[in-house]
């Protein structure tokens, strides 16, 4: 053993010869996700709550909801456009009332928009008229999206028998439609946040991360192992949230697995912008108790306002600002445009941009309070 | 010894916190192959002077060199070729040891097997145990495996045996002088003089951040002796750790 051990070390001088940083990275990849999938928190935090929450709301929500839309008198009722809209089960037509009783129904919510259809002049298209209102606008917001949804069908399916099925199989705007995606987001937030801020800190103070400093291994492997361990868990999460919601509450997949393809890659982003807070945590924390108090800042703001639960047209208006100011508004609004809408990532290339940004900003300042020992 | 080649050798290191000198000009060689204690008080400076060479620490001046390597220009070579126990470092949570070794592995880059390294600090039965629930002597030989894992030239322990009762102690001295006699030098610190006097080759008494005396065990005690101590209860054959061995056995409870 002991001729083993000379000719080993004498056989590499240089001492860092053979030494791989990507094998490094790796092993620390899988302890840490070893380590993650143990967690009994991580788990309670990016499984269990999401799907509680997701399993309240899918039974709650039942049908769905509901939203009225009046027809406008005089409007043509015999067309395709309104057939569509009554089936899909959640839009109520409202027929048979005059101009100003609408109006006033129109301007306390009661009717969510109005809609007025027009064969158009010597051709075979309809022109459609929507007119929402700010008393409703979330659904009215939901109403535009199954209109969208029409159309965009209509022009990639000219044949009316066709439409029916894709709409009313495809396209219902159910209440799993809204709140998954807020829980998804809220699920990676709080991997991103608290795990990585309880992770690096217990690290810094029971010296693991010392000792790893005793061997070769690069700083910048130790935070990339980490975070494909995280990414790799949440995006597992995140998979077993969406599959969860799609065949048990029929969570809408417009492109099936394109979308979840694009879903996952938003939730990657939205991972590694949300463990820029962790790091941060975990450079001012003292110690492991003060971790859920600042964790809670970053979160629950972002938990009550980003369009969570509520979309954020909902609040007052003085609240709204300070939601589009959130990054996980922007997660949210992303999700719920690809998997419901149908859209691809250029699409939501704007939300993606403010995401970037805010990663940016974290990231820098991470940077500075990020503590190693 | 039969070669006294210096594998360690550190010339005026003098490591300054803000207003507090914690190690002021030591100079010191640690020869291949013997084990080296670092004597003396809490707070002298010995876990300092061994984090500056173990490259875990800046020195404010001085000159190290670690098997032909500089602590200033090469501290990756120095990485490779040593291994760190820490006095009262965790491990990474959640993970059995079996887990724990394959992660040190691949942070080395060494191609080794676990359980041959369990097997050589034997904790073979303990392989899926989570180290929290190791007991104190299994935790430092466990510690002590993860120093191994790169087959270094030079190990350095903080304080093994501090908290251990005497079978799990004189257990770790075996061990300690297994790897030895394998071929890696050892620097090691302690607060038992017994331990220094049956382990260590050499050892340095450090007080107040400097070397005050640094000798063979046997030479210290001489030089001690000669110069008229005399103990005041005359030494018997045998002393109470012996007592408590010859009673409780030698064999470890663990």
């Amino acid at each position: 053993m002991q001729k083993d051990i000379h000719e080993r070390n004498s056989n590499s001088p240089s001492g860092a010869g053979g030494y791989s940083n990507t094998t490094a990275t790796l092993a620390l990849a899988k302890a840490s996700f070893r380590s993650i999938m143990r967690s009994p928190s991580a788990v309670v935090f990016t499984l269990a709550f999401p799907l509680i929450f997701i399993l309240v709301f899918g039974f709650l929500g039942g049908g769905g909801t509901r939203i009225d839309v009046g027809i406008t008198p005089g409007s043509d009722v015999n067309n395709p456009v309104m057939g569509m809209l009554e089936k899909t089960g959640m839009i109520r037509l409202v027929k048979d009332k005059s101009k100003a009783e609408f109006d006033k129904l129109l301007e306390k919510g009661n009717v969510d928009a109005m809609i007025d259809v027009h064969r158009k002049v010597n051709s075979a298209a309809y022109s459609v008229n929507v007119v929402y209102t700010s008393a409703s606008r979330d659904k009215g917001g939901i109403l535009k999206s199954v209109l969208n949804n029409i159309f965009y069908d209509k022009t990639l399916k000219p044949t009316v028998a066709e439409i029916k099925e894709s709409t009313i199989t495809g396209r219902e705007y159910k209440t799993i439609d809204f709140i998954l995606p807020g829980q998804l987001g809220f699920s990676l937030l709080s991997t991103g946040v608290f795990g990585t801020a309880f992770v690096f800190l217990s690290l810094r103070q029971t010296l693991v991360i010392k000792r790893f400093f005793a061997t070769p291994v690069k700083r910048s492997s130790i935070v990339i192992g980490e975070g494909i361990a995280r990414i790799g868990f949440a995006l597992i999460g995140a998979l077993f949230i969406i599959l969860i919601g799609h065949f048990f509450f029929g969570f809408t997949l417009v492109h099936g697995a394109l979308t979840v393809v694009n879903m996952l890659i938003l939730a990657t982003l939205g991972v590694i912008v949300f463990m820029g807070f962790g790091f941060i945590i975990s450079g001012i924390a003292k110690n492991e108790s003060m971790v859920p108090p600042i964790s809670n800042i970053v979160t629950l703001p972002q938990f009550l306002l980003s369009g969570t639960f509520f979309s954020i047209e909902a609040f007052p208006s003085w609240l709204q600002p300070i939601s589009r100011a959130l990054p996980l508004t922007y997660l949210n609004d992303a999700m719920r445009k690809v998997a419901f809408e149908g859209l691809g990532l250029w699409d939501v290339k704007f939300q993606i941009m403010i995401l970037l940004l805010w990663g940016i900003g974290i990231y820098a300042v991470a940077v500075k309070v990020f503590k190693w020992e | 010894m039969e070669t006294k080649k210096a594998i360690i050798s550190v010339k005026n290191l003098v490591k300054k916190y803000d207003d507090f000198v914690a190690v002021q000009g030591l100079s010191f060689e640690v020869y291949e192959h013997e084990i080296f204690g670092l004597l003396g008080p809490n707070g002298a400076g010995k876990t300092t002077t061994l984090e500056i060479i173990e490259t875990l620490r800046d020195k404010t001046s001085g000159e190290i060199i670690v098997d032909g390597f500089s602590v200033d220009k090469q501290p990756q070579d120095i990485k490779q070729i040593i291994g760190v126990q820490l006095q009262a470092a965790g491990y990474y949570p959640n993970l059995n040891l079996i887990e724990l070794i394959e992660l040190f592995a691949g942070l080395y880059g060494a191609n080794i097997k676990p359980m041959e390294m369990l097997e050589k600090v034997n904790l073979q039965d303990k392989a899926k145990a989570k180290y929290k629930a190791l007991s104190g002597g299994q935790k430092q030989r466990f510690s002590i495996a993860t120093t191994l894992i790169n087959q270094p030239k030079i190990i350095f322990l903080d304080e093994p045996t501090t908290g251990l009762d005497p079978q799990a102690r004189r257990n770790l001295w075996d061990l300690i002088t297994e790897i030895r006699n394998a071929g890696t030098t050892v620097v090691i610190t302690t607060h038992y003089m017994d331990e220094a006097e049956q382990l260590c080759d050499r050892v340095a008494f450090v007080e107040r951040g400097q070397i005050i005396a640094l000798d063979t065990p046997d030479n210290l005690i001489d030089k001690l002796v000669s110069s008229g101590f005399e103990r005041k209860k005359e030494v018997k054959k045998a002393n109470l750790e012996d007592v408590f061995i010859n009673l409780t056995g030698q064999e470890w409870r663990e």
